[in-house]
């Protein structure tokens, strides 16, 4: 599985581009985080990966092929998107949710067997989510949604999943069991796109870093030699300093 | 919950039977079990009279109600998941404005039953064609397609009220007003055809889909990224959806709260799952229109127009639901 943004640039509005020459490319196993200021593009570059935007110039290839070109059902099988978790309106069950995964596997007017249930079964286990599985959506915690959300990607079959600030609204302890579940995944080849608020979750769980500065994928590299103060305060226009724990791990800090 | 699920399907199985049977006992001529089941079976032993009354007249509308109760309860509930909103029911669309409009048409021309049917079915698909337009030259997005629905069923509100304006208050006035209340009592063999027609084929056309109405309830993005094209699965959901409101609304009038309340007893016994409440909706609508109309023709010396029995019953359900609704998302206590 490989994903690859190439030159991409687009604009909502012509003449306005939010993105302007944007390159990444993702492979099996890969965590790269896409790091940015708040408007940077790091949206607009998601949905353009997905295939919800077309880039209006550049291309995005799936293994070679231009996203654009591949049927929607079988890009779904291969590429997944977890959004922000959100409030349902309807109180489905985890499994439920999960369940919906499987869309892109069954036709317009077959309901879900037993093979789909098996893959709900096998994605939610991956995330560790097998207990919750009859409980509704709407009574499990941010970080049990966001796994939720991340096994119904699985379901789809996808071999790499998109996430849209995966951290949001989640405490610390969520947070950790959420990157916990991604870093599982990645090291069985799984690979993810992750925009991020969060340098220090990039320092964390990233084995590749992508800063998005006014559109343009200006620095990418490891996150040991890319997030330095000098790319940070490019990103977000404040000073910033790197600390290093009793651990080794290096945090940043607002200087 | 899996046991209280498979409770709630056995007793749908026997309820709707039950409800069928009743409304062709029940009338004004008392009941008479034994003739009824003779009249039914054609069998000897029952004047000419009463078997006309059975067959030609409790049997059609019964029918008609069944059809008319599953088809309000069914498009309410595939509008309910894909406006996303518990709220909304059938009429979201514009399709009963559009119906009353082509109604009233045919009542102050005269145009008789096939006429006002023809006429009011034609009105209704118009409204929603329009909204459709609206939405389509913006993006057909649910909430470009709920201001839709609002302005063009107030646009056919206008044009209902010029109608009623300028129709004979001595004829065809109160022929508007009465017909608005809404009722089953113009439902016969020569009436229901294009009813039973159409709730056939939109009944099995949301029984086949139901399953992926749950994908049409989470977001567009969502939706696509799981390889749905959902413009187009939206617009079929829409179009059936209508279809099946304006042929009920035909032969029976203005009919609310079936398509509001009923898809939210259903959702309350067997989740959310469309999968499930698809075909619970569709029984409990026909059996509570079923169960409504025989108190519609019986309850007083004459008849109870049935679009103010499903208000008296409706409004009260509404409430208790609406208050389970903010109770579950914590707004009251």
């Amino acid at each position: 599985m490989n994903l690859e943004a190439r030159h991409v640039s687009y604009a909502y509005v012509p003449g306005q581009r939010v993105l302007r020459d944007t390159s990444l490319s993702v492979g099996p196993g890969d965590a790269v985080f896409v790091l940015g200021a708040n408007g940077s593009g790091k949206t607009t570059l998601l949905d353009c990966l997905i295939g919800l935007r077309r880039p209006q110039e550049g291309i995005v290839l799936l293994d070679g092929d231009d996203l654009q070109r591949i049927p929607p059902r079988e890009r779904a099988r291969r590429i997944g998107l977890v959004p922000q978790i959100h409030e349902p309106v309807f109180a489905y069950t985890v499994g439920e949710i999960v369940l919906m995964g499987r869309a892109p596997h069954l036709g317009l007017f077959a309901r879900p067997g037993k093979r789909d249930q098996d893959a709900v079964h096998r994605a939610l286990e991956a995330v560790e989510l097998r207990s919750l599985r009859d409980r509704p959506y709407t009574e499990t915690s941010g970080g049990e949604r966001q796994r939720a959300l991340i096994a119904r990607g699985l379901a789809q079959g996808a071999a790499c999943l998109l996430m849209d600030e995966p951290a949001a609204h989640l405490d610390p302890h969520h947070q950790a069991d959420v990157f916990a579940a991604v870093s599982r995944l990645s090291s069985e080849g799984f690979s993810f796109v992750i925009a991020s608020h969060q340098p220090n979750h990039a320092l964390l769980y990233a084995n590749r870093v992508v800063f998005l500065i006014d559109g343009e994928t200006k620095v990418q590299g490891p996150p040991e030699t890319v997030v330095t103060p000098e790319t940070l305060r490019l990103a977000y226009g404040m000073a910033f300093e790197i600390v290093r724990g009793a651990h080794g791990t290096r945090a940043v800090i607002p200087k | 919950m899996t046991n209280s699920r498979g409770r709630t399907t056995w007793l749908l199985v026997l309820l709707l039977p039950l409800a069928f049977l009743s409304a062709i006992l029940v009338g004004r001529y008392g009941i008479r079990v034994e003739e009824t089941f003779r009249a039914l079976f054609g069998l000897d032993g029952v004047s000419e009279v009463f078997r006309a009354l059975v067959l030609r007249v409790r049997l059609p509308r019964a029918l008609a109600a069944a059809c008319i109760g599953a088809n309000l309860a069914v498009s309410g509930a595939a509008f309910q998941g894909l406006f996303r909103n518990p709220l909304v029911d059938s009429r979201i669309l514009g399709v009963s404005s559009g119906a009353a409009f082509g109604a009233a048409v045919a009542l102050l021309i005269s145009a008789g039953t096939v006429g006002l049917q023809a006429l009011a079915f034609v009105f209704a698909l118009l409204a929603v064609g329009l909204v459709c337009l609206i939405g389509l030259c913006f993006g057909s997005s649910p909430l470009v397609l709920v201001i839709g629905g609002i302005l063009i069923s107030a646009l056919f509100n206008a044009l209902l009220g010029l109608v009623k304006y300028v129709a004979d208050p001595l004829s065809s006035l109160p022929a508007i007003t009465y017909w608005l209340l809404g009722g089953l009592s113009q439902a016969r063999w020569e009436t229901i055809g294009p009813l039973l027609a159409v709730t056939g084929g939109g009944l099995v056309f949301f029984h086949v889909i139901r399953w992926r109405l749950n994908v049409l309830s989470l977001s567009d993005s969502e939706a696509t990224a799981m390889g749905i094209r959902i413009r187009g699965l939206r617009a079929f959901v829409i179009t059936a959806g209508t279809i099946l409101i304006a042929s009920s609304v035909a032969v029976a009038g203005m009919i609310g709260w079936i398509g509001l309340v009923v898809p939210h007893v259903a959702r309350a016994w067997v989740g959310p799952d469309h999968g499930r409440m698809i075909p619970v909706s569709a029984a409990l609508g026909a059996i509570t229109v079923l169960t409504l109309d025989a108190i519609a023709r019986t309850a007083m010396a004459s008849e109870i127009p049935l679009g103010i029995l499903t208000g008296l019953i409706g409004v009260p359900a509404f409430f208790i639901l609406f208050l389970q609704f903010l109770q579950s998302r914590g707004e009251v206590r």
